[in-house]
């Protein structure tokens, strides 16, 4: 079973990149609108004192003696002076004949304007200019004269202008994109919570626990929310099922084979014949496997189910290892075995108590079978670096060296086992346990003495 | 073959001499460097003899840079660059209003000062343009040929006694010919700008046959020699020179208004040493504008301020409105207008 989910991107993440980029764009339409209508407002402003000065020269202009004459006003040209000190030019052309000023500054006679102004943006002496024409008709004796006065001066305050506006539009822009930014990411996060929420929730929940989420979601979330409730309870129906199923199972196989087993002890007190005798010894140690075989089957089915859904306590390994020392102690007795725990208070480990109850019983139940009769069989907890470690001891035959890699798979025997019952579960229910609680089993031969050593490494909480 | 010679190295003789001489010089100084490295050649309306400080002060700077100062009347100084093109890295000149045209009409380089900031707004125009002076134009008088009279303290004063003594100052009053001088026609053009009294002024001088001049300093020298008893639109400048040794000079700020010139330098389009020109208008900037300000500055005192503390100074704004004087039409109007008031014969 795969614990990691299939990830493929992240709405948090498309979310922000988006807004984000839907920030950039409207901040640089943002800049560019400012600079569009800066450059309207700093040309129109242009504008209007180009036209006021042209529109003064031309008042000026008047018929003296058949003759066509401006008298400049000293203000014509002074204003725009006080504005920027931008070059300025200008002509005055009486029908189409130059009269003063500068002579080459180009026409603008093609160019839009308002009224009798026309604007032109032109070069004049290397530089790029503003220009604006205004006519006006006077009345001489031979006929109407039409005098058009052009005044135009460089773009220089206008550029100026436009850097400093744009400076500051590209800051608010910059600002701009921030603040959405910001919010951006905000919005991101607040659309995902409710997921997350959700997820949280789901996720602290013990094992046991497969109630219907009833904390309200947003609309779009109903469906998914719809979809685990409905699988929540689809899967506790299976479970109980399953459990039951255990018990059941556990029932109709065990009692069976102890009534089997009585049957056969009392046919066995009956029988005299030794041939007769044997083959009943050999039916109880038979059914002894069996008996012992469902017992692990179960134990392994129940391991494997538990360790999918741990329930983490505070475990006090001491005290666990003496409790089923002490379950274990008639049927030790029973073969003439000594049973002892050594070991001091040590840290706590976190996990699930019955299953490494389960554990260690199956492993003790393993070293007082293997141990010859009459042997101790001896269980210390010790500390090392950052385990606890729990090691059962026997004086039996050991392990064929050949073996210790593999005896923890399922139904694998020992060499050295072949003459006991067994099912070859105990080891791999001692092994999945202790990997449930991020440990591991370690098995040895004992050095110096005959026997096998079976150590549980959990790591201290 | 000597009979062709001859008469092509007499054309190019006149050729050149023509080019080279085409405006008319007045005074002409080489500076020379103490080592000689580079030429610096200042064209200016400025008289050798107050403007040397400024250039020594410079050598003492700059001691490779040998100066060439060529003196020519503002209105030569335009001759020269507008319309000859003649080669000068400097040029320094009163004429305002011909500063300003040779800028606004492209004949100047721009110059981005490291000490402008030392300047206010208003003494430079466009990078182009930096004034250096603040200089009044007064009316300058013989003390003994006012004797008995009051010493007028206005043009309005002015015309009267001029009106009511015609026969201690006929022929005896001067003014500048501003057909001649620049300066004589930004001060005449500012002067009619600013007030009507202007042309009744020039009415009565012209009744009292005025004599007409090229320059402040001749004025000033017919007032010491008592050919002239007062010189309207003289330069102050160069009369408080001459005032402080003749104590018969005496010299009027006039109270309606004082028309106050700023002079100023340009560097020209043709310049060949940029750098250095760059480097001589810092230094006057530097002389002129700095708070201590420089011994050498052989100018009045400036003021920093736009407003002068007297207020009847009127300081002549650099700007594009000294063009319009400039333009043909109005300056063949002003000049006829003028010489109908003041030429009565």
């Amino acid at each position: 079973m795969t614990l990691e989910a299939n990830i493929s991107g992240s709405i948090r993440r498309r979310l922000t990149l988006q807004l984000l980029g839907i920030a950039a764009v409207l901040a640089a339409l943002l800049f560019v609108m400012v600079m569009t209508y800066a450059k309207q407002v700093a040309e129109e402003s242009q504008d209007n004192i180009l036209s006021a000065s042209a529109t003064s020269i031309l008042d000026s202009a008047a018929i003296q003696s058949g003759e066509v004459t401006v008298d400049i006003p000293y203000s014509a040209l002074s204003m725009l002076g006080n504005v920027s000190d931008d070059r300025v030019f200008y002509r005055v052309m009486a029908d189409g004949k130059y009269l003063t000023g500068y002579e080459s500054l180009p026409d603008a006679y093609t160019a839009k304007g308002r009224e009798n102004h026309r604007f032109i943006t032109s070069h004049y002496l290397g530089e790029s200019i503003r220009m604006v024409s205004a006519t006006r008709r006077l009345s001489n004796a031979s006929g109407p004269v039409e005098v058009t006065v052009s005044v135009a001066q460089t773009l220089k305050r206008q550029r100026e202008t436009l850097e400093r506006i744009s400076t500051n539009a590209a800051y608010l822009g910059f600002g701009f994109f921030i603040a959405a930014a910001v919010l951006g990411v905000l919005t991101a996060q607040s659309a995902v919570r409710p997921v997350q929420t959700l997820a949280n929730s789901v996720s602290r929940r013990g094992p046991q626990d497969l109630r219907a989420v009833q904390a309200p979601v947003p609309g779009e979330m109903a469906p998914l929310v719809v979809a685990l409730n409905r699988f929540m309870a689809r899967l506790k129906k299976s479970l109980t099922r399953s459990e039951e199923f255990i018990a059941e199972a556990a029932h109709r196989i065990r009692t069976p084979l102890a009534v089997l087993r009585t049957q056969a002890e009392i046919a066995l007190r009956r029988v005299e014949r030794p041939e007769n005798r044997a083959a009943l010894k050999e039916m109880i140690r038979a059914i002894d496997e069996s008996s012992r075989a469902a017992g692990q089957l179960l134990d392994h089915a129940m391991v494997s189910f538990r360790t999918d859904h741990l329930e983490v306590k505070e475990i006090n390994l001491l005290e666990l290892a003496d409790e089923t020392l002490e379950r274990l102690r008639p049927l030790a007795e029973m073969q003439d075995k000594t049973l002892s725990l050594h070991g001091e208070e040590l840290p706590s480990i976190k996990g699930d108590a019955i299953l490494i109850q389960n554990a260690l019983s199956n492993i003790l139940d393993n070293a007082i079978k293997y141990a010859p009769q009459g042997e101790d069989v001896k269980i210390t907890v010790t500390h090392e670096d950052k385990w606890v470690v729990l090691s059962v001891y026997d004086q039996g035959p050991g392990f064929a060296p050949e073996d210790i890699e593999k005896l923890t798979e399922r139904f694998s025997r020992g060499k050295n086992a072949e003459d006991t019952v067994g099912s070859g579960l105990g080891l791999t229910i001692a092994e999945e346990v202790t990997q449930a609680h991020g440990g591991h089993l370690k098995l040895s031969n004992r050095t110096n003495v005959r026997g096998a050593c079976v150590s549980f490494y959990f790591p201290q909480s | 073959m000597r009979i062709l010679l001859f008469p092509s190295v007499l054309i190019v003789l006149l050729v050149s001499l023509l080019s080279a001489r085409a405006y008319e010089i007045e005074q002409h100084k080489v500076f020379p460097a103490s080592q000689e490295a580079q030429t610096l050649r200042i064209i200016s309306n400025s008289d050798i003899d107050i403007f040397a400080p400024m250039v020594e002060a410079f050598q003492r700077k700059y001691p490779s840079v040998s100066i060439d100062y060529t003196v020519v009347s503002s209105t030569e100084l335009m001759k020269a660059l507008y319309e000859e093109r003649q080669v000068f890295d400097v040029a320094i000149s009163s004429a305002m209003d011909l500063q300003v045209k040779l800028a606004n009409d492209g004949f100047t380089k721009p110059h981005s000062s490291s000490v402008a900031g030392l300047m206010p707004d208003w003494a430079r125009w466009r990078d182009h343009v930096f004034a250096f002076t603040q200089e009044p134009a007064s009316v300058v008088y013989s003390k003994s040929a006012f004797e008995g009279l009051e010493v007028p303290t206005s043009r309005q004063n002015l015309i009267s006694t001029l009106r009511n003594n015609p026969d201690r100052f006929l022929n005896k009053v001067g003014t500048y010919d501003i057909r001649q001088s620049g300066l004589g026609f930004l001060f005449a053009t500012q002067d009619a700008r600013t007030s009507d009294t202007f042309w009744r002024l020039n009415e009565v001088m012209g009744s009292l046959n005025a004599k007409l001049y090229c320059c402040s300093a001749d004025m000033i020298s017919d007032i010491t020699t008592g050919d002239l008893a007062v010189a309207y639109n003289v330069l102050g400048s160069y009369a408080s020179a001459r005032a402080a040794k003749d104590p018969d000079v005496g010299i009027l700020e006039l109270e309606d208004f004082t028309t106050l010139m700023l002079r100023s330098a340009i560097i020209p389009a043709g310049a060949e040493q940029p750098e250095i020109a760059g480097d001589f208008i810092d230094h006057l900037i530097t002389a002129s504008w700095s708070e201590e300000g420089a011994d050498y500055y052989p100018y009045p005192k400036l003021n920093h301020s736009e407003v002068a503390p007297n207020l009847s100074l009127r300081a002549i704004r650099l700007g594009p409105g000294l063009l319009v004087y400039q333009d043909n039409l109005k300056r063949q109007h002003f000049l006829q207008e003028w010489q109908n008031a003041i030429i009565q014969q």
